[in-house]
């Protein structure tokens, strides 16, 4: 638990802070949130007063909000000087993740377009 | 040396903290949720690797179902709710069992693990429904790659479960000593990592995959 440090000691990610109320509600606020960015993701997905192409963006846009908001609310990452250890990991784990993603998601879709093969054949390439 | 530290910009407005080990190290409750919460970060890594090759073999169905006709969304809005809730009830176990309060410690984790329970149970009614109809993980690249995407989450989520009651029975038999509580805020960012992978899977596969 928290000791007698002056606010410049670190903390441990996930900790509630200080008096009951603020820490309820934190969690409150995060619930809320969480609930209607998901309840917006559901009803993207389903309507069809959108823009068709759009929608695939706009969820991937809810979705990185709404793991903002867990993180916020949830997890307790804040921006204060306590929280920077857990911060600059967080933001190494996002670097790789993206990496991860975004290139492998990139070269395979270049690849699936650029080898020259018709897509059947491409279809049956893939299932090994 | 504050004054080296400064102009490399180690400092914070106003700290003592040169972030150069003056105060020595930190205490182990700190520490060890850092180390944690340093695991979890690694294990989203993970994920994203099963993310990214789902995404590559999303539409290599070899003629066989296709997401569209598989997902049934009702069932992952079920889902979805009992994890986030679950979540949150997480966070209020956290809130009582630093005052140390036993009882409802007890109550909020039992509900934590029950509606964790309810999660797993409709994905694993999904799963059998769908191998029961053919679509099992052999059938095409798509559906190993989502039994294994989707699976690996499930088996993060029963681990999780085992955790909560082995923390419950820890509290149960040994108080909020200071390392049983140090466990317990682990075991917390453990599960608020899970829904947040779950966000990424319902966005990802359920959501984007039966787009008409």
């Amino acid at each position: 638990m928290s000791e007698n440090r002056p606010e410049t000691a670190n903390v441990a990610p996930g900790q509630p802070h200080d008096s009951m109320l603020s820490e309820t509600l934190s969690y409150v606020l995060g619930l809320g949130l969480a609930l209607v960015l998901t309840g917006i993701s559901f009803w993207v997905a389903s309507t069809s007063a959108l823009w068709g192409p759009g929608v695939a963006v706009g969820l991937v846009v809810l979705a990185i909000a709404q793991m903002g908001v867990h993180l916020v609310f949830f997890l307790h990452i804040t921006s204060g000087p306590d929280n920077t250890n857990n911060v600059l990991a967080l933001a190494f784990g996002v670097l790789i993740v993206f990496l991860v993603m975004v290139g492998t998601i990139w070269i395979m879709s270049h690849m699936n377009a650029n080898m020259g093969m018709a897509p059947e054949l491409m279809n049956l390439q893939m299932q090994h | 040396m504050t004054s080296e530290a400064a102009t490399i910009g180690l400092t914070h407005g106003g700290s003592e903290d040169t972030g150069l080990g003056h105060r020595g190290p930190e205490s182990k409750s700190i520490v060890v949720p850092y180390g944690f919460w340093l695991f979890v970060l690694s294990d989203m890594v993970l994920f994203s690797a099963l993310f990214a090759s789902y995404a590559s073999l999303a539409h290599a169905t070899d003629g066989g179902p296709t997401s569209l006709q598989l997902f049934d969304r009702n069932l992952v809005a079920i889902e979805t709710i009992a994890l986030l809730l679950s979540s949150f009830v997480c966070g209020l176990a956290m809130i009582t069992a630093k005052r140390a309060n036993m009882l409802w410690t007890q109550a909020w984790l039992l509900v934590t693990g029950l509606l964790g329970f309810v999660f797993l149970s409709i994905e694993l009614f999904e799963f059998a429904k769908m191998i029961g109809e053919g679509a099992g993980p052999q059938r095409s690249a798509f559906l190993s790659s989502f039994f294994t995407l989707v699976g690996c989450h499930g088996a993060h989520v029963t681990a999780g479960l085992l955790w909560i009651g082995t923390m419950m029975a820890q509290i149960w038999a040994k108080g909020f000593r200071e390392d049983i509580v140090r466990r317990l805020l682990c075991l917390s960012i453990f599960w608020h990592a899970l829904d947040i992978i779950w966000v990424a899977i319902f966005t990802i596969v359920y959501l984007i995959g039966t787009l008409p």
